[in-house]
């Protein structure tokens, strides 16, 4: 079975206590729904054989995390980086990772995470699906049964569970249920170092300037803003009878 | 045309009950496109796929709301969602009527189904708005990223229509009725060929979650636990208060990985993104992982016996103690009210 896990290098956030982000200057990392799609690939290449080519579209940088996911067990990686693409919106990411996917070729499984923690548009991967015409389940907890035809699947949705079969080649989007992603082994390690990370840029795609980076996005985005978390709260340093009638009249105070 | 997609729910909490079967976010949605189809002097549409649907109902449920036409596609191909089917019938009619504005709930639904349009469509899309207006003729979209940390605002200016979905609850939209009840709504019927609604997809079975009384993507209030409860029999005091305030129960993420609590429970990064009107937080210790999930809850509570804790920053109201102590005191309260 040939495999495409899709990973996004992030921002590691939650190293950021105070709140006010420096995007240029945090370190990065995997983003964490995507590890457990390269276990799950890593489990499914245990069962059948076959090869696992995980693609990362970003900075040169990217390339820690696809040997990260090489050094977990993954085949190969393909970064796929060029200063046309900066800028991109979900729909020319998932053209640019569309196109490369062509360009590797026939498969019979994309896996990606159900979001990235940065964006967390959850966009991307029913985007690729779309533009490569496979079928896409989104937020799978479970591969049940899979062969080289179909897979039948558990989804997640937000009042139970779904079970689905859809015919291969497919895209799924995992969610953190799917399994315990393993971490690296020193021969990992060792064979990660020396992999060779092809990096494809334009060039190499099968796309004009104009389909990708800002000149192929959809969307804008004209402003942003940091949020203030804190909140000017009534701390109580014991269960008094004010703190509770407090609380009981929120909640009680129906919209 | 300002269009709104009309999903059913399946929750059964849903609320208002006036407009069941609907999902609760599509009452807010067609409000918000009432208010931008006005500004922008256009028509109100809602899109409707399914399969036996009782149009005399929906025209009631929906008349409120100032709309113009519903657009039906009634097949018994569509009674199970299926994007590829529901991706080939709402492109076309999108091509056929060309709206120029078109908005869904950011339910698992949508949040599959929409960006397959979007990408067939070639135009833009922004998931999860917390905020739509109008600037220069166009609808501008506001969303969170990074956690919550900061908020993006976002245009599609070249393409057509500007898609968005919106998270239930995170429009603030007023609460009084429409002012202009439509005595005529305009119903514009679809049919399409065995072909157009073919799906490598297939439903197979459909399994409730009966852990969860209360759905947490709806739920008013939410009362999460976390480590401070120490073990999975204690989850059962916050159950006791859940049922009692009528809301839901959620967890951090560690309850989840010792097996205290399911999968679907959790909340933060790597779980759900709640917006509750109240979310109580117990024993939670207030990681940014966490917060990722919460922190745009309109008020939240927290009980914790560490003063150090970081959730405090976030807290509307705190109380810095014991939470076996503290939430049989509420129970309690809450008994002879
Ligand atoms: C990649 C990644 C993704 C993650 N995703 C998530 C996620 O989605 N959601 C999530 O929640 N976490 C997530 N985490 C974990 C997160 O970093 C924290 O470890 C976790 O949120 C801590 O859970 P907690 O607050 O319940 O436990 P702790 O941090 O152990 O806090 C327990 C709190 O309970 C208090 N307490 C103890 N006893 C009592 C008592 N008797 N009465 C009152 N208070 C008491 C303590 O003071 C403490 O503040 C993720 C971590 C990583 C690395
Ligand atoms: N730049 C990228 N490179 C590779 N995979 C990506 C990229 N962006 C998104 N993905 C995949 O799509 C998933 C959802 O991302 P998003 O749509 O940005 O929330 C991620 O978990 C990845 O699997």
């Amino acid at each position: 079975m040939k495999i495409i896990v899709c990973i996004k290098q992030v921002p590691d956030i939650a190293r950021e206590v105070e709140g006010t982000i420096d995007l240029l200057n945090i370190a990065s990392i995997i983003n964490p729904l995507d590890m457990y799609a390269i276990e799950e690939a890593l489990r499914i290449r245990q069962k059948f054989g076959g090869e696992i080519i995980v693609i990362s579209m970003g900075p040169i940088q990217a390339k820690n995390g696809i040997r990260e996911a090489i050094s977990m067990g993954a085949d190969k990686g393909i970064l796929i980086s060029d200063t046309n693409f900066n800028d991109a919106d979900t729909l020319a990411t998932a053209r640019t990772i569309a196109a490369a996917i062509k360009r590797i070729g026939k498969f019979d499984l994309i896996l990606c995470g159900k979001q990235a923690i940065d964006g967390e548009t959850a966009q991307v991967p029913p985007q690729i699906a779309e533009l490569l015409d496979i079928p896409v389940v989104t937020f799978v907890r479970r591969i049940e049964e899979i062969n080289n035809k179909y897979a039948k699947v558990e989804r997640i949705i937000e009042v139970g569970i779904e079970e689905v079969k859809v015919f291969l080649p497919t895209l799924l989007t995992v969610v953190k249920e799917i399994n315990e992603p393993r971490l690296p082994t020193l021969k990992g390690i060792l064979r990660a170092k020396q992999t060779e990370i092809p990096v494809w840029g334009l060039a190499l795609l099968n796309l004009s300037a104009d389909e990708v980076g800002i000149k192929g996005s959809a969307t804008q985005v004209i402003r942003t803003a940091t949020v203030k978390q804190k909140r000017e709260g009534n701390i109580f340093h014991s269960a008094t009878d004010e703190s509770i009638e407090l609380i009981t009249s929120i909640c009680n105070n129906s919209s | 045309m300002v269009w709104i997609f009309g999903e059913f729910s399946r929750d059964k909490g849903a609320r208002p009950l006036r407009l069941n079967p609907f999902h609760p976010v599509v009452s807010e949605l067609l409000t918000k496109g009432r208010e931008l189809a006005d500004k922008l002097g256009e028509e109100l549409g809602i899109v409707i796929l399914g399969y036996g649907i009782d149009l005399t109902d929906f025209c009631l449920m929906v008349s409120d709301f100032g709309i113009d036409k519903i657009y039906l596609v009634d097949d018994i191909r569509l009674s199970d969602f299926n994007v590829e089917p529901y991706t080939s019938v709402i492109t076309k009619i999108v091509l056929k009527y060309k709206p120029n504005i078109f908005i869904a709930g950011a339910t698992s639904l949508s949040r599959t189904l929409f960006p397959r349009i979007a990408a067939r469509l070639r135009t833009g899309l922004t998931t999860d708005c917390t905020a739509l207006g109008v600037e220069n003729g166009l609808l501008v979209q506001t969303r969170p990223a990074f956690g919550g940390n900061i908020t993006a605002t976002i245009i599609c200016p070249y393409m057509k229509p500007q898609m968005a979905t919106v998270r239930y609850k995170a429009l603030k939209s007023p609460k009084s009725k429409i002012q202009s009840p439509k005595s005529k709504i305009q119903i514009i019927r679809e049919s399409f060929t065995k072909i157009e609604l073919n799906s490598r997809t297939q439903v197979i079975k459909f399994i409730e979650d009966v852990t969860q009384k209360i759905n947490l993507d709806t739920a008013d209030i939410i009362v999460a636990g976390g480590m401070g409860l120490h073990s999975r029999e204690n989850f059962k005091i916050l159950e006791e208060l859940a049922l009692i305030v009528g809301g839901a129960v959620a967890s951090s993420r560690p309850p989840v990985d010792n097996g205290w609590i399911s999968y679907s429970h959790q909340v933060g990064q790597t779980g759900k993104t709640v917006r509750p009107r109240v979310y109580i937080a117990c024993g939670i210790s207030g990681a940014m992982q966490h917060l990722a999930g919460m922190s745009s809850s309109e008020q939240i509570i927290v009980i914790n016996n560490n003063p150090n804790a970081p959730i405090f920053k976030i807290a509307d109201i705190g109380i810095c103690g014991d939470l076996f102590e503290i939430v049989p005191k509420l129970i309690e309260r809450w008994k002879w009210k």
